[in-house]
């Protein structure tokens, strides 16, 4: 009934926007009306995993005559249901105080609230006809909002391409829901629950399912749209696309292949984790290039995903071979990653939009020093780039550290391929939890320390009382989801439950504190004793110091590298910063040359440091796709210029073929 | 007895109408071309009169009156003297030669008699052939449409097909006379239509070469 009503006033909040939205309040009314919406969602979601309801389901009358429209709220729902609304409630009191100064903000409240309508809508619908509905509101909802600041040509470009991206994802996903439907043409989840495909069918379902979902997550190559439609948003939005609508495809990709396709071989397990391992290594290593703060944000999203989709993959193998507990494991672990990237990577992107707001600049290398000016946004970021760079107590590290232990378990598995590939693919996710530290010691260090690089960054301040207190919320829940990590996946091996079909419990071995995946003598963590006895061991050296250090105090200057002059460009920029992986990885990833020109003797011009780099995915596939289709266009365009006999030949071949079609089905 | 030689008659005026179908292809000179076309319009005539007889559907001899007058001297007279008055070249341009033009025709009577024979198997004996003849007449039209480039015979092919659907029309039982009439008149209506765009084309070109037609058309450079 909560979630009922709250998912109705959501769209009837759009309306209201577009009645009054000359009237500035009307915006803030209208993020205000979200964020209680996105609150009773997430109350709704808490008590539905609590279990007080079951697995409550709704007929309403609504949709094609003969369709119902099914809804259905299961524990992963709920869980989802979590994780979207928690963010998003954050995103939309942080939106309160952020869209005030917003220019084009008449283009995008409208369809906020019908963005978080589609997407609470894809959870918990229970047929494939919602589902498509709310999916398509959700897609169209946010390419509305990536459209929003259409005058620089980039983002039209961006919108253009989520677009193309954004329906073949849908022309993936409907024969996929069309054929586990069946020639039956029951829609109904619990319909295709029962229902065994055959071998051909199962394989097309599977892969026109994770391609749908896979385009919408991001998983390469078809993430090409997410690094230019996410900074494209404003920030708040694109929070909510980079931290919550990527888990709602993540979503879909579970739902189908773990609830309704009943038996999924073990090679797509393997497909995904090495789609999943490479998705992770190339996203980071993009991520690490990139100046644009909120781009590099993005592409840290495609790493994140990539990361979940290695535990997905695990899980399926492992639930194909029988090894339930495992499988849970796995599942517990990509779950437990969904719900931590959700939290910090909206937590990044609202800290990228106060240092947009209060600089008006993407670029890192415009920023630096901003610590010092915006102490609240750049602790808050300081958390949450910890927790994407997996350092421990914090959440991201949990995950990762409960991924890499179940890869342990990997080669366990009896095909050869698994023996050999899982630690292959255990390497490359150290790679990439690696790289993605250098990636956030980079982006911090160079737009939050040192000194400013712009005028803009010297003159910036705190953002609101309201922005602030948005990202501190954030933050501490990074530091929870860390400190308790037993607690989190005992809720969530409800949720993998009914799903692998075995109860278990991650902190059997050693009890509450402790969690403890494989054994509790191979590896246990416990978030909780470890920020116990650092806080200890932080009270016992302050008191020493204080009790044995010297009282006398003296003030100096830092030493200044013997830079007298008060130059920022004598520091480290983003470029110079990423150059040794540029070196390692960029030349054979991204063809990276690097040149100097010096100028001619008697010119007193400086030199030239400059570097070329290419994007393999865009440039490699889809600049080819688009001279293929452009080939095949100008092909068909000939059949516009034929003779007056061609265009007959044509009809008359036509319908010789057919005849010819018909009479061979008589033969037969 | 009689039933028999009904069949038997019917599907000789039948095959007669397609053999001259045939002819059509093969002929050089367009006079020949012409005096074919009347020949099968004459069979036609034929054939619906023997349909009337054998069926006791008087309106059939209206249509067999109407393809004996229209069809078989109207229109045949017609394009005549058009070739005369306009001087056209008298040779018929192939585009596609002759013997493969027969060969392709052979192929298509044989597919038409491959299709309908099994799909009516439960209707009427008479029907089925009359129906697969009528339909090889059609193809066999087309066939003269697309591979002849002048066009006074792609008029002809045009009416050979019209032909074709008459003699389906006149083989199957309880057809109403309206719809030939239609027929009848919608084939005057082309002829017309042709007519006129003849002597545009050459008050135009000088020609009847489709060809020269063509590289007219505005949006080809």
């Amino acid at each position: 009934m909560l979630i009922a009503s709250a998912l109705l006033s959501l769209p009837l909040l759009s309306l209201f926007v577009i009645a009054f939205g000359r009237w500035g309040r009307a915006h803030s009314v209208a993020y205000a009306g979200c964020f209680v919406a996105a609150v009773s969602l997430f109350s709704g979601g808490l008590e539905h995993l609590g279990g007080v309801w079951g697995a409550p389901s709704l007929v309403l009358p609504i949709g094609l005559p003969w369709l119902k429209a099914h809804f259905r709220i299961d524990n992963l729902s709920a869980l989802f249901l979590l994780v979207v609304n928690f963010s998003a409630a954050v995103a939309s009191a942080f939106a309160i105080g952020y869209s005030a100064h917003l220019p084009e903000r008449r283009r995008v409240t409208p369809f906020y609230p019908l963005f978080l309508f589609g997407m609470n809508t894809v959870l918990v619908a229970d047929d494939a006809f919602v589902f498509l509905v709310a999916w398509e509101f959700m897609s169209l909802a946010s390419w509305l909002m990536v459209l929003a600041d259409h005058q620089k040509a980039e983002n039209r470009r961006a919108a253009g391409i989520y677009l193309i991206m954004a329906v073949f994802g849908t022309f993936c996903l409907l024969p996929a829901l069309g054929l586990m439907a069946g020639p039956g043409g029951d829609y109904t989840f619990a319909a295709m629950r029962l229902r065994d495909m055959g071998g051909v069918v199962g394989f097309l379902v599977v892969l026109l399912t994770v391609l749908g979902t896979g385009s919408k997550a991001g998983l390469m190559p078809l993430h090409v749209w997410l690094p230019l439609a996410h900074p494209a948003a404003p920030s708040h939005v694109s929070a909510l696309m980079s931290g919550v609508m990527t888990k709602v495809a993540l979503y879909g990709l579970i739902r189908v292949l773990f609830d309704l396709h009943g038996e999924v071989g073990w090679q797509w397990g393997a497909a995904l984790m090495v789609v999943g391992g490479v998705t992770a290594v190339m996203g980071v290593l993009y991520a690490v290039m990139q100046d644009d703060l909120k781009t590099l944000l993005a592409y840290s999203t495609v790493e994140n995903v990539g990361v979940v989709v290695i535990g997905l993959g695990l899980a399926l193998a492992f639930k194909a071979d029988g090894e339930n507990l495992l499988a849970a494991l796995a599942l517990v672990a990509g779950l437990y990653h969904i719900v931590n990237h959700s939290v910090f990577k909206t937590l990044l992107f609202l800290g990228a939009g106060a240092v947009i707001s209060a600089t008006g600049r993407r670029s890192i290398s415009a920023l630096g020093g901003l610590l010092n000016r915006m102490p609240w946004t750049g602790a808050a970021f300081l958390v949450a780039a910890a927790s994407a760079s997996a350092l421990p107590p914090l959440n991201g590290f949990v995950s990762e550290w409960l991924i890499l232990q179940t890869l342990f378990k990997g080669p366990g598995l009896p095909h050869w391929a698994m023996k050999f590939g899982v630690p292959v693919v255990g390497a490359l996710l150290a790679l990439a939890a690696a790289l993605a530290a250098t990636c956030f010691v980079r982006a911090y260090g160079v737009a939050f320390l040192g000194r400013p690089r712009s005028d803009a960054a010297r003159e910036a301040g705190d953002v609101s009382f309201g922005m602030r207190m948005s990202l501190v919320v954030l933050a501490v829940a990074c530091v929870v989801l860390g400190v308790i990590p037993v607690t989190v996946t005992d809720a969530l091996s409800h949720v993998v439950q009914p799903l692998t079909g075995v109860s278990f419990a991650v902190s059997a071995d050693l009890g509450w504190p402790w969690l403890s995946p494989v054994s509790s003598h191979r590896g246990s963590y416990s978030g909780t004793l470890l920020v116990m006895v650092g806080l200890a061991l932080f009270g016992v050296v302050v008191v020493l110091v204080h009790r044995f250090g010297t009282e006398a105090l003296r003030r100096s200057d830092a030493w200044d590298c013997g830079h007298r002059e008060d130059i920022p460009q004598t520091q480290y920029t983003g470029p110079s910063f990423s150059q040794p992986l540029r070196r390692v990885f960029g030349g054979t990833v991204f063809r990276a040359r690097e040149s100097v020109q010096m100028p001619p003797p008697g010119d007193d011009s400086p030199a030239r440091h400059s570097v070329s780099m290419i994007d393999p995915v865009w440039d490699g596939l889809y600049a080819r796709l688009g001279l293929a289709v452009e080939w095949v266009a100008d092909q068909v365009n000939r059949l516009q210029f034929l003779t007056v006999r061609g265009y007959l030949l044509m009809m008359f071949c036509t319908l010789v073929f057919m005849l010819l079609v018909v009479a061979m089905r008589q033969q037969s | 007895m009689a039933q028999q030689f009904s069949y038997d008659l019917a599907h000789l005026i039948g095959a007669t109408v397609l053999m001259a179908g045939m002819g059509l292809l093969y002929q050089r000179r367009l006079f020949a071309v012409l005096n074919t076309f009347a020949f099968q319009a004459v069979a036609l005539a034929a054939a619906a009169a023997w349909q009337a007889h054998v069926q006791h559907a008087p309106h059939l001899y209206a249509t067999a009156a109407i393809a004996l007058i229209f069809k078989a001297i109207a229109v045949p007279l017609a394009l005549h003297w058009l070739v005369e008055r306009l001087g056209i070249h008298r040779t018929v341009e192939t585009a596609l030669s002759i013997g493969w033009t027969m060969i392709v025709g052979v192929a298509l009577v044989a597919l038409s008699i491959m299709l309908v024979l099994p799909v009516t198997a439960k209707a009427a004996a008479l029907t089925r052939e009359s129906l697969s003849i009528a339909m090889s007449v059609v193809l066999l039209g087309m066939l003269m449409m697309i591979t002849r480039r002048n066009a006074v015979t792609q008029v002809v092919g045009f009416m050979a097909l019209e032909n074709g659907l008459i003699l389906a029309a006149v083989s199957a039982k309880g057809m109403p006379l309206v719809v030939e009439i239609s027929i009848a008149f919608s084939v005057l209506v082309a002829m017309t239509v042709f007519g006129i765009f003849f002597f545009r084309i050459r008050e135009r070109f000088d020609t009847l070469d489709l060809n020269y037609l063509e590289t007219y058309r505005g949006d080809r450079q």
